[in-house]
This record gives structure tokens, sequence and C-alpha cells, in this order.
């Protein structure tokens, strides 16, 4: 569904990404571990286009991603969920997801999909008059995460859904990438939760100093040594 | 009560309308755009001149004002498109520099096509006598106008996407583009609605006063005083500012004269700057 082909790319003449190659196929879960500063929001960021891709191809259900920008991006079916949620504080949940459902095929069908985010964080329907920079961490993150799910994606990326968030918000936060798996979505997900971000996803890549270092299945880099030493602090 | 102080009450809240419409567009175009259009009172001109040559065209009123909120709408888009857009990611004092030569332009272009001569539309309207007091028509339908516009502005920005976006916008820039917002879009449809706010004034100020090349001198120091009063980009604190500077204006220029009250309105600014520097309704 999503593939990169040996991109680079990076902000002016500092290059964060090195050839990055990376695949998710249609229905899976793909995470992205490895440390501060290795890339992986960069990477994120290329592929909803808000960076530019300085080399390389990056391809979306078989169509070159290339050169578009952040809007048209959203159109083919990508939405991103932005590291730090990035709500729009002084707006209210309501107005947030409305704004999530810009594109024109995605107003089409906004009672429809405000009640299915409704119905999976029924939370946010109770809060939807509420200012979102009133929420918790944990609300926040749902807004952020049902927000984008309003364009109607066919691939959702997560940026560090767990950061900043106590430790049993963070467990409910997993749930919630269960779920929406179980919506029948693609997920790739950035993180550094490694231990219960691998148990979410089917396969995950290992990114350091912007290239890719591991790429395996869940339960192999799980026994990977250099994962469980570096990562999961086993 | 003095019935010529509540005259000048209610002068002040007919003039306040008028200057919080021209208000909530300058407002809305800094919110969104971040640039402060120093040249927006010189759009006002622009309405109300070309309200004034379509009338003596022969044009009827109605018809001449909306083809001049049209045109003054069009001439937002110009200014964002051929000024503001090539600036957009430059210091900000390199825009402030480039819509202040749009000043300087728009009044001597004006001076060179029309003179200097002050020119009155000609269009009389009834002064209306409740009880003792007087109230010109033309105020009250400025201010019934300038309310309607506002209203107006206040539903397209609950309602619509498009407002929605405009108001989403000032708060998070950088991520407009992953919710499938075109900013090069919005930025084009703020220009033009705050173009159609100036052209809307200027049809409402050529009713009451002559226009020439420099009456946007008279407006524009004043708007961005309440602008600023109201907190830049503060939509309500600018509507909120209007009355209390229109007030001062009309209510001073009964106790002394007018200008002593506009010295009165700019000292209490410079207080109120000093007091609440990030305006009246800052959190």
């Amino acid at each position: 569904m999503l593939s990169l082909a040996a991109v680079s790319a990076g902000y002016g003449s500092f290059r964060a990404l090195f050839e990055v190659s990376l695949e998710v196929a249609a229905g899976e879960a793909v995470g992205v571990i490895g440390p501060n500063g290795a890339g992986k929001t960069t990477m994120m960021r290329v592929i909803s286009g808000i960076v530019p891709l300085v080399a390389g191809a990056m391809t979306f259900d078989g169509k070159s991603l290339a050169g578009l920008s952040a809007h048209r991006i959203v159109e083919r079916g990508i939405a991103h969920v932005p590291e730090n949620r990035r709500l729009f504080p002084r707006l209210t949940v309501e107005d947030n997801l409305r704004i999530g459902a810009f594109i024109a095929p995605a107003r089409a069908r906004i009672a429809e999909r405000m009640a299915w985010v409704y119905d999976l964080f029924p939370r946010l329907k109770e809060r939807r008059e509420q200012l979102a920079g009133t929420l918790s961490g944990g609300e926040q993150q749902m807004c952020a995460i049902g927000r984008a799910l309003m364009s109607g994606p066919k691939l959702l990326l997560m940026d560090e859904p767990s950061a900043g968030l106590a430790p049993l918000v963070v467990q409910q936060v997993f749930d919630l990438v269960r779920r929406i798996r179980a919506e029948g979505l693609t997920v790739l997900i950035v993180e550094q939760n490694v231990q219960q971000v691998l148990d979410v996803v089917d396969r995950a890549y290992l990114l350091e100093v912007g290239r890719i270092r591991l790429a395996g299945s869940s339960a192999e880099l799980k026994d990977n040594d250099l994962i469980r030493r570096s990562y999961m602090g086993l | 009560m003095d019935i010529y102080l509540l005259e000048a009450v209610i002068n002040g809240l007919l003039l306040g309308g008028v200057l919080a419409l021209l208000a909530l567009g300058l407002n809305l175009i800094f919110g969104v755009i971040d640039v402060v259009w120093i040249a927006y009172a010189d759009l006002v001109m622009c309405g109300m001149y070309a309200v004034y040559w379509l009338h003596l065209w022969g044009w009827p009123l109605t018809a001449a004002c909306a083809a001049a909120v049209a045109a003054v709408a069009v001439l937002g888009l110009l200014v964002h498109v051929l000024i503001i857009a090539p600036v957009l990611r430059a210091a900000p004092i390199n825009q402030l520099l480039a819509t202040g030569g749009l000043l300087f332009f728009l009044q001597s272009f004006a001076t060179l096509l029309f003179g200097t001569d002050f020119r009155n539309i000609g269009v009389r309207l009834p002064i209306i006598e409740l009880g003792e007091i007087y109230i010109s028509f033309a105020r009250l339908l400025a201010f019934g106008f300038a309310l309607v516009g506002a209203v107006a502005l206040y539903v397209f920005l609950k309602r619509t996407y498009l407002g929605v976006a405009i108001r989403a916008i000032s708060q998070d820039r950088e991520i407009m583009g992953l919710m499938g917002v075109d900013q090069r879009r919005i930025y084009l449809v703020t220009s033009a609605i705050g173009g159609a706010l100036a052209g809307l004034g200027g049809c409402l100020l050529v009713l009451q006063y002559d226009v020439h090349p420099f009456i946007g001198n008279t407006f524009g120091p004043l708007i961005f005083m309440i602008c600023v009063l109201g907190g830049l980009g503060n939509m309500i604190g600018g509507f909120i500012a209007s009355f209390i500077i229109s007030q001062i204006i009309s209510i001073g220029g009964y106790y002394y004269s007018t200008e002593w009250a506009y010295v009165l309105a700019f000292t209490l600014f410079i207080v109120l700057m000093f007091i609440r520097p990030r305006g009246i309704l800052a959190r």
C-alpha cells in the first residue's frame, strides 16, 4: 500500500533520513522504533508531505506521492496524527473533528463519520462542546486520532501517540491502536515505547541516525539481542 | 439626563459599529495571515470612491454599493497575491514596509486620478427626530449594516468548514495541511473577505463623510489603535474596543472638542498599553 524506496530528506542542508526503504501492506500495522533524533518524525512528515523528499521514491496504492503538498496527500487517503497531538486548543472537540473532515469527500459523509468516532471514543461525545485545550492527555490523544479518522483514511500515521502520557493512559492509547486496527485501517506507528508497540504491530523497523538498521516481524524483533539490550532494557 | 449627552452617546454607539466592522476585517487578516495590512483604511477609501463614481454615473446607490464591495474584495485578493504572498516568509518589518508602501501608492494614485478635492456623494438622508434627540439616518443605516456584516462574518466563521479552518489556522499554522486544508486557499478567501469588509465600510462611510485621497489617514490610526487595544487578532476584543474608543471620541467631543477627544483616546490607549500590553482581553 505504502512504499518508500531509498528515501532521503532533511531540513535545509541538514540531512535527517538516508535512503530509507519501507513497505506497509494493506491491513497491516507496522511500527518504526528508534531513539530520539533518529529521524522517525521526519519520516512521517515526509510521507504526509510537510517535509519535502530530497531523493528516492514514495508511492501509495501504486501512485507516486513525490511533490504533492500535504493537503493533496490527505485526499489520497493518508491521515497523520502528529507528534504531541497538535489539537487546536481553542476550538471545541467537535470543531477539531469537523476540521478533520475538511476535504470534500469527507464533508459529504461527516454525520456518519462523526457518529463512528463518537462510537469509538464515547468520552469525546461527552466532551464535544469543551475546548480541546481543556481535555486530559489521554482524551486529547483520542481527539487527535478521531480528527485524523474524520478524513476517512486508508492509512493512519501515528507519531508517538504515547508520548507525555501517564503509564496507565499509555496502556489505553495502545488499546485504542488495537481498536483502530480492528476497524480495518492500516497503521504506521512511530514509538519509543518499544515493548508495548511490538505488542500491537505485525512488523517493525528500527531506525537509527536516519537509516533503517533492522526490520522484521514483531516476534523476531522481540527476540533480537540489540533491541532487547538497547530498547527494552533486558 | 442631558439630552445632548445622550445624543453624543448614541452617535458614539453608531460610529462604534462602523469602526468595529473595520477592526473585524483587519483582525481577521492579521489572525489568519499574520500580516498587518497598514493600508487597510486606504482600501476603505477605494470603496468610498467606487461608490461615489458609480453613483455619479447614475447607478442606483444599492447597486453601486454592491459593486464597490465586490471590487474591494477583488482588490483584497490582489493585495494578497501581488504584495503579501511574495513576502509571506519575510521578516515582519519587510511585510510592514510592503503594506506601508501600498498605503502611499494608493493615496498617490487616488490623488493622481481624482485630485485632492473633497467629494460629497450628495445623497441626503433624513434626520430622525426622537423627541428632542436628532439621529442621522445615514449613521443609523451604517450601524445597522455594520452589525449585519459582523453577524454574517460570525455565522460564516462558526458554521462553515472554511470558517472553522480560518479559526484554526492561527492556532497551529503548520499542521493545517495534515487536515487537508490548502493554506493558500484560506489566505485568498480571508483576503477577499477582509477586502469585502473594507468595501462595505467604504459604502457606509461615504454616506457620512466627504471622500478624498487621504481619508484613510483619518480612520486608519483609529482602527489600528482599536485592534491593538483589543489584542491584535482578537476579534471580540476589537469589537469591544471599538465601542470604548468611539464613546471616548463622541462624549469627549461633546464636552471639549473632537480634537481633544482624539488626544484623550490616544492617551488612554497609551496608558492601557502599559497596563495590558497584549490587549484588554489578553488571556
